[in-house]
């Protein structure tokens, strides 16, 4: 994600992935809206494994991100991306602020990349 | 349909609104950096916001696109994503229910979490509101700010050094709303699990790993509700 590779089909691809997704959310926010009157209610078969989708979904994008399995244990916890996700999910825990979170955990990451480890 | 009356409304929306806007505006820059960052051009960028205008599957679809993963895992990822929203528009349909289809048919586009979340809280609250103006004032704020961010995004993005690891601000953005979607042991169960598929399932081909731990997540979600109760 930091190596800045451009998408090696180019333009095209990346327009029609802007595209398809564009359309596929539009269908799911424009979903109930629309049917309302035919449709009362969610079907519980619906709604039950919807509620998990945004703690599933958050957590497989954070959690690669901060870290990455290593032969030891020391060598996968002294990664300063899981320390500062560390720090910054206090902060979220703490003060559910979405700036506060990212400031914090850009200045820790910074901290130990800059000073601690350099 | 009094003159005064109109803008009241659509103001309403927009003060209510501007709390959020603090924490979209950085968000929305982020979206612009990590299109930069992993090949975008400006047109695509603004594109994306203005077509799919939804933060999370932005940033995982520019990942993905960044590490060249398959079109179909870009879109299956991003899709799995939004799939939240349906809860949305279930919640707020009842709201627009009176309204005509266009006018539903446009108001669905501005539908996000934030101007969701805003109002339904004050339609409960203050019946008397013109509902798809104040919606309107809420989700048309937030959508100028992300659109700007995006575009100050593309333009800082490009002249910050990698080493700076300003796209470790995308995942810091999904923690700041993952910490409170894990309201109780289920949500918080799923959360678990999807993140250790997620690290574990890293070396998937088709970089499927991120589709595989949400659905696991959702799945020891539903479990968890199962044997709780």
């Amino acid at each position: 994600m930091t190596g800045g590779t451009p998408f090696l089909d180019g333009s095209i691809e990346v327009w029609l992935a802007i595209v398809v997704i564009g359309v596929a959310t539009y269908g799911f926010r424009l979903s109930f809206i629309h049917l309302f009157g035919r449709i009362d209610e969610v079907p519980a078969r619906i709604r039950r494994p919807l509620r998990y989708v945004p703690p599933a979904v958050l957590a497989a994008l954070v959690l690669p991100n901060l870290v990455t399995v290593r032969p030891s244990v020391v060598a996968t916890l002294a990664d300063e991306r899981l320390i500062a996700g560390a720090v910054a999910g206090v902060i979220a825990w703490r003060t559910e602020d979405v700036t506060a979170t990212i400031a914090g955990g850009m200045v820790t990451l910074w901290l130990f990349r800059f000073v601690v480890f350099a | 349909m009094d003159g005064d009356l109109v803008d009241a409304d659509l103001r309403a929306g927009v003060r209510d609104v501007s709390p959020l806007l603090l924490g979209i505006a950085p968000f929305g820059l982020v979206a612009g950096i990590a299109a930069v960052n992993a090949g975008l051009g400006l047109a695509e960028a603004v594109g994306m916001s203005v077509i799919v205008f939804a933060g999370a599957s932005q940033l995982a679809a520019i990942e993905l696109i960044g590490e060249n993963a398959p079109l179909a895992v870009v879109i299956g990822t991003a899709v799995v994503i939004n799939l939240r929203v349906v809860m949305y528009s279930a919640s707020i349909a009842p709201h627009f229910a009176d309204y005509g289809r266009k006018l539903r048919a446009g108001l669905a586009y501005l539908l996000t979490d934030q101007a969701y979340a805003i109002s339904v809280a004050e339609f409960e609250e203050n019946p008397g509101r013109s509902r798809w103006r104040y919606y309107l004032g809420a989700g048309g704020a937030l959508w100028v700010v992300w659109q700007i961010g995006t575009v100050a995004g593309v333009v800082v993005g490009a002249g910050v050094p990698d080493a700076w690891g300003l796209t470790f601000a995308v995942p810091l953005v999904f923690l700041a709303l993952l910490v409170p979607a894990m309201k109780d042991r289920p949500t918080t169960a799923a959360a678990v699990a999807a993140g250790a598929v997620t690290v574990v399932a890293g070396g998937l081909p088709l970089n499927l790993g991120l589709l595989t731990g949400a659905v696991s997540g959702i799945a020891v979600g539903l479990l968890t509700e199962v044997v709780g109760a």
